[in-house]
């Protein structure tokens, strides 16, 4: 293949992707798949065109011209495309390294521009500027600031667009939601393994609960759980915006944390993005400059001993579940461990084994809810489409719970019930495995 | 002049897409060695729009092609030079499902599967099932009369269309034929289904639903080769058995399935699989299928598997389905040749077909609608290897020629296109090829819709 490509594409990473692009041969046995395509139409806003694109780029048919940006930059990076693809092509990875490599040289310069690369690289690992990113949120919110602006339709009046923004502000809980995770938990019962915990950068923020939540449940089903003592960001945000070299010094922040907690039997997160993005951890080190190769073993071992959650819970087997939920429960799947991580099992058998639960069914519950990393922030418009869609399917379901297993996914769908004054609960579906333990008074 | 302002005016600004950049993705379907790049995309949103958007077209004697979702395999939709694609992906609504009538009218967007989909609750589907059935559309399977593994029972799309709602080359819009019975005069649907685009374009469609038959069973059987699998064909067609479907694949094939996403539990080390499947009333069905299994036994089978249940099947069939897009996993590019030949002589002419491959060079996979007579020799290549190009079209060319001298023909399903405009000349003398043109004007006569497709430029005419 080497001697066919373009002269430009050299170094040993780069002929990887470019091969990544061959790997398509244009049968579109994705388009069906993808939510953008679904919305947009147009060939450049579906994984077919999209990589037809990016090769394109490489191969110097096409500059990455305005529209070329725009097409890309609409992808949710939800990778939906990648388990129906019969020729096996690796979106995320791709799009992951277009974005770094072509797109982020060729954006405009500018104030959004300089933003946007502050928060790629540096805001989800400064936990003392999100605290403060937090606390401004609460004020906004607790000091009557954003009632006063939206009640009254202020803001729509003045500037629909922002006030499409606020709506996706999340809410900021209540202090004792805030307290991070004890370094260590001890397992009740019978002691089955010692596990570590990734607390994640906003998530003890936004959603301690669920952390609290994951704690306890995994302590109730006979597990040590260890939290290392630094906070780190995993990186899956810095290389959804194409900042590989953030994300890397993610990566090795993370597995040196996890290290110091000595031995333990799996390194587990409750959110898919962040799950998918360490199991990632060896490839994303091994295309590094410089990388030596311990680091990259160290790496690959890393990453082979991450599990989502509900994965390991499920893989363990789930002990006899305490207690009693009565809901009645729709699943939607988060992108990132449904398409990314594959695990789409595990979690509709936790939610099996609370008792009093009723699973109902939701349509295209595989779908992405327009979350995507920071989707909604940067597309709101789009965002807002993919979601009222959802949550015309959820008000369909009659549930009155709905189930999910990633943040950001979590905080879309809070945004999307709260704008459409549905009386339904979000959580991730830990927490009703915590409820009924807690209803049976542990 | 391209009319970008009034395009615009017409379906919104976003729909027209203009920059080079913009229209690079169109520049091909899945026949990626044939490209060129549209001077303007435009996506109407319903038959006014793709009306007006072709009256604006003609006015400004520009060429324009209608295009779905871009799997055609031979070419039909690529843009004429300096032209402009009509694209009818936003046209995707499901206008009405009858199903007391048994009847569907759709817009031509929409996905061939999605009918079923909406169709499956009454109990009924859409027969015709391409291999790309979940994301191709209705209007691409009108213009190329697709088939699909259950045509052998169930006739290709033409059978199963009722009405059509077309926009003509000039812009006007023309309903024909009736969802009530047999059309009383010359039957246009059925003249307009199969001119792969080039007469009018189809924007609406009354398609005919099916009832979903009580029972089926799949058998799984494998081979030591094409031709053991072709014999088995034959000895199930000659003892009066009437399977819906009997789809023959060969090892490289089976490969590369395996290999992918749609691994359907095909034996890896057989040199050939048949699938074949009963649909019908129950205990029928059962005893066809034993039957067949009986048969089959008698001849030199690897393997028989039948069917477990629905999930079974269906990972039966996808691994079928997805076997093109497997082929992806060997080489950048596909060629997915279609040509048909009289059943008895397929196991002869399939071998014949690999052959040429050794010949020519090229890696060459075979997958066949044996029911049908229909090959689909696959050709993995690379189309930035000119050289290896060039041995592939010389070996579709001589493929092609084998199957018309066994008494076969050009096409069984993917249509003329581009692709096979050259070698029409195989099986149609001048005056076959000058009444076709005769009939294309008399919808087309400045032959601004689909120019350069199906038939041959008048030069080429005679070899």
């Amino acid at each position: 293949m080497s001697d066919l490509a373009p002269p430009h594409i050299r170094s040993r990473v780069d002929l990887i992707q470019y091969g990544r692009a061959l790997d398509c041969v244009h049968c579109g046995l994705c388009l069906p798949a993808c939510p953008t395509y679904d919305l947009f139409a147009r060939e450049g806003t579906g994984p077919r065109g999209r990589v037809y694109l990016m090769r394109g780029l490489a191969e110097g048919e096409i500059r990455p011209a305005p529209t070329v940006l725009r097409d890309l930059d609409l992808c949710l990076v939800c990778r939906a495309c990648e388990p129906v693809c019969p020729s096996g092509v690796r979106f995320g990875e791709m799009m992951e390294f277009c974005r770094a490599h072509i797109l982020e040289p060729a954006r405009p310069p500018g104030r959004g521009l300089r933003l946007r690369r502050f928060v790629a690289r540096h805001l989800f690992n400064r936990p003392r500027l999100l605290h403060a990113l937090a606390v401004l949120l609460l004020l906004y919110d607790r000091l009557g600031l954003r009632r006063l602006l939206c009640s009254y339709g202020v803001l729509e009046y003045f500037s629909p667009e922002l006030a499409l923004r606020d709506s996706f502000l999340p809410r900021i809980p209540r202090w004792s939601e805030r307290r991070r995770l004890p370094r260590r938990t001890a397992a009740r019962g019978a002691t089955r393994g010692r596990v570590a915990l990734l607390e994640g950068c906003v998530a003890p923020l936004l959603l301690g609960r669920v952390n609290h939540a994951t704690a306890r449940v995994l302590a109730e089903q006979g597990f040590e759980v260890l939290v290392p003592r630094r906070r780190t960001c995993c990186g899956a945000l810095s290389a959804h915006f194409g900042q590989l070299g953030a994300a890397r010094a993610a990566a090795r922040r993370t597995i040196a944390a996890f290290q110091a907690l000595g031995p333990i039997d799996a390194v587990l997160s409750n959110s898919a993005g962040c799950g998918a993005m360490m199991k990632d951890y060896g490839r994303l080190l091994e295309e590094a400059e410089g990388a030596s190769a311990a680091e990259v073993r160290a790496a690959h071992g890393f990453a082979a001993r991450v599990r989502d959650v509900t994965e390991f819970l499920a893989d363990q087997g789930i002990r006899p579940v305490p207690g009693r939920v009565e809901a009645r429960v729709a699943y939607a799947a988060a992108c990132h461990l449904a398409h990314a991580q594959r695990v789409t099992a595990a979690p509709l058998e936790l939610l099996r084994a609370v008792p009093g639960l009723e699973l109902v069914p939701l349509e295209r519950a595989d779908r992405c809810c327009g979350a995507g990393g920071l989707y909604n922030a940067l597309h709101p418009r789009e965002s807002l489409a993919l979601l009222e869609a959802h949550v015309e399917d959820l008000r369909r379901s009659g549930a009155d719970t709905l189930a999910t297993a990633n943040p950001g996914c979590l905080l879309q769908w809070r945004a999307g019930v709260e704008r459409a004054g549905l009386a339904v609960e979000v959580c991730h579906p830990v927490e009703l495995l915590d409820r009924a333990a807690r209803v049976a008074g542990r | 002049m391209l009319p970008l302002e009034r395009l615009r005016r017409i379906v919104g600004a976003e729909h027209v897409l203009s920059a080079p950049e913009e229209t690079f993705p169109y520049e091909c379907d899945a026949l990626t060695w044939l490209r060129r790049r549209p001077a303007a995309v435009v996506l109407p949103g319903g038959t006014a729009e793709t009306a007006a958007v072709v009256a604006a077209l003609a006015e400004a004697g520009l060429p324009f092609v209608a295009r779905g979702a871009g799997t055609g395999l031979s070419a039909g939709a690529l843009c004429p030079a300096g032209g402009v694609v009509i694209e009818t992906a936003r046209m995707k609504r499901l206008l009405a499902l009858d199903p007391w009538n048994r009847l569907a009218r759709v817009e031509c967007g929409i996905a061939n599967a999605e009918v079923s989909r909406a169709a499956e609750a009454h109990g009924l589907f859409f027969a015709p099932d391409p291999s790309s059935q979940h994301v191709c559309t209705i209007g691409g399977n009108i213009a190329e009369n697709a088939g699909g593994p259950h045509t052998f029972k169930y006739g290709a799309t033409a059978r199963h269309v009722l009405a059509l709602t077309v926009v003509l080359p000039d812009g006007r819009v023309l309903h024909t034929g009736s969802p009530l019975a047999d059309p009383s005069g010359y039957d246009l649907t059925g003249l307009l289904v199969g001119t792969e685009g080039t007469c009018a374009i189809v924007t609406e469609a009354t398609l005919k639903l099916t009832p979903v038959p009580p029972a089926v069973e799949t058998l799984l059987l494998a081979f030591r080769g094409v031709e053991d699998a072709c014999a088995a064909v034959q000895r199930v067609i000659a003892s009066g058995l009437e399977p819906c479907t009997m789809e023959v694949m060969d090892g490289a094939t089976i490969a590369a399935v395996e290999a992918s996403v749609n691994a359907a539990g095909y034996p890896r080390d057989a040199g050939a699989v048949l699938i074949l499947e009963f649909d019908g009333g129950g205990a029928a069905v059962a005893e066809s299928a034993e039957r067949a299994e009986r048969l089959c036994r008698e001849l030199e089978v690897l393997a028989c598997e039948r069917a477990r249940d629905r999930a079974h099947r269906l990972k039966l069939w996808k691994g079928r389905k997805g076997a093109f897009g497997a082929m992806g996993r060997l080489a950048p590019d596909l060629l997915v040749q279609d040509a048909v030949v009289p059943r008895s002589r397929l196991a002869e002419v399939s071998a014949r077909v690999l052959e040429i491959g050794r010949e020519q060079g090229v890696r060459l996979s075979n997958v066949l609608h044996a029911g049908d007579g229909n090959l689909h020799p696959n050709i993995s290549y690379d189309r930035r290897d000119a050289d290896e190009t060039r041995r592939v079209l010389e070996a579709c060319a001589c493929i092609l020629s084998a199957c018309v001298a066994a008494g076969g023909t050009l096409s069984g399903e993917h249509g003329i296109g581009l692709e096979k405009r050259d070698f029409m000349h195989l099986v149609y003398g001048v005056s076959d090829v000058e009444k076709m043109r005769a009939v294309r004007d008399v919808f087309n006569g400045r032959a601004l819709l689909n120019p350069d497709k199906v038939l041959p430029a008048r030069e080429q005419q005679t070899p």
